[in-house]
């Protein structure tokens, strides 16, 4: 093999994600909600390539008129499974959602979410911060939802998060990247992994997060709504390995105007 | 004497028979007991407690387990 070869090949390797001390199979990770059936949930989780899905917490259906558990379809074993904390609002909900999850029994991971607001859906970064200290301390490994702020994504950190999650938009909102400067400070100061989580909406949202050097991305809906889910699964992957490749390449500068890609010289007569 | 009691089970009044431990409770519901988890007067159970925590008149029993979510 030439040097140069050897050289290109080695910037196609890339480091796993590793968060907590867990090696992630892929960089993307999908949510389970919203699917209109559990088989295109499984399919299109499959095509996404994702080892990690996220899961909610909920009631048992004691009437059985719908939600079975999705262990009936996700196996284990398959799919790290990394419990949420959605739909709580305060600190004590998200604790109490959290704690739940981990006696399932399966992980200390626990992607924490502390609504703020209900027509939003944005994160209450004071309650988030204050639950992310009662579960680190607990032993929990904390994947914590928050807004695309520096402030609130270092205090987290600080909290002893073992990832910051920003947001891209608003949950289910399918916006993309709203404030891409704020993600690449996010990104930039933060040593804990960084996935960007919510409001991506299609491959080209999930590509100008991964360009900006996040370590991840998390989706649901944007996979679940489509029209057809498994394709949206596949192109999602191919984002995520694109965005990523994208950054590690490190891209042309912008300029203000053209250049010219073929020689000016040599022109005929 | 009455053979049921009345507990407060995932949201509503329920009656059930008297004498039943929480795994009693949960293969009368016909649920799997390593798919759940039960949270019993605010209190997580451990697995190995279903056999020897009995169902008490009273008690707030939440049965709960992983759904689709992101």
């Amino acid at each position: 093999m030439s040097p140069a070869t050897e050289a290109s090949a080695t910037r196609v390797d890339d480091a796993p994600l590793v968060i907590g001390g867990r090696r992630f199979t892929s960089r993307l990770l999908v949510g389970t909600g919203k699917y209109a059936d559990n088989e295109i949930m499984l399919e299109a989780i499959r095509a996404s390539g994702s080892g990690c899905v996220t899961v909610a917490v909920r009631r048992v259906d004691l009437d059985r008129s719908h939600t079975e558990s999705i262990l009936h379809h996700l196996d284990p074993e398959e799919f790290f499974l990394l419990p949420n904390t959605a739909g709580c609002y305060t600190v004590e909900d998200a604790i109490r959602y959290a704690r739940l999850g981990r006696a399932s029994g399966f992980t200390d991971f626990v992607k924490l979410e502390v609504i703020g607001d209900q027509e939003t859906l944005l994160p209450d970064p004071e309650g988030t911060l204050e639950a992310a200290r009662v579960l680190v301390a607990e032993g929990f490994k904390v994947m914590a939802y928050t807004n695309d702020d520096l402030i609130t994504a270092l205090r987290l950190e600080d909290a002893g998060c073992a990832a910051v999650m920003p947001l891209a938009s608003p949950i289910g909102s399918g916006l993309g990247v709203v404030n891409r400067w704020a993600i690449r400070q996010i990104k930039r100061r933060l040593e804990v992994p960084v996935i960007v989580d919510a409001g991506l909406g299609t491959a080209s949202d999930v590509c100008v997060a991964m360009e900006e050097g996040v370590d991840g991305v998390l989706l649901n809906t944007a996979i679940a709504h489509a029209d057809d889910p498994v394709r949206m699964a596949r192109a999602m992957r191919c984002a995520v390995e694109a965005g990523r490749d994208a950054f590690l390449a490190g891209r042309m500068p912008a300029r203000g105007g053209a250049a010219p890609s073929s020689p000016t010289h040599g022109m005929l007569d | 004497m009455s053979d049921a009691i009345q507990i407060h089970l995932n949201g509503r009044d329920r009656e059930v028979a008297t004498d039943l431990s929480v795994r009693d409770l949960i293969l009368s519901l016909d649920l799997h007991p390593d798919l759940i988890v039960v949270e019993r007067n605010r209190g997580i159970l451990r697995r190995e407690m279903y056999d020897d925590v009995p169902v008490e008149p009273g008690d707030v029993i939440e049965l709960v387990h992983f759904v689709g979510g992101g």
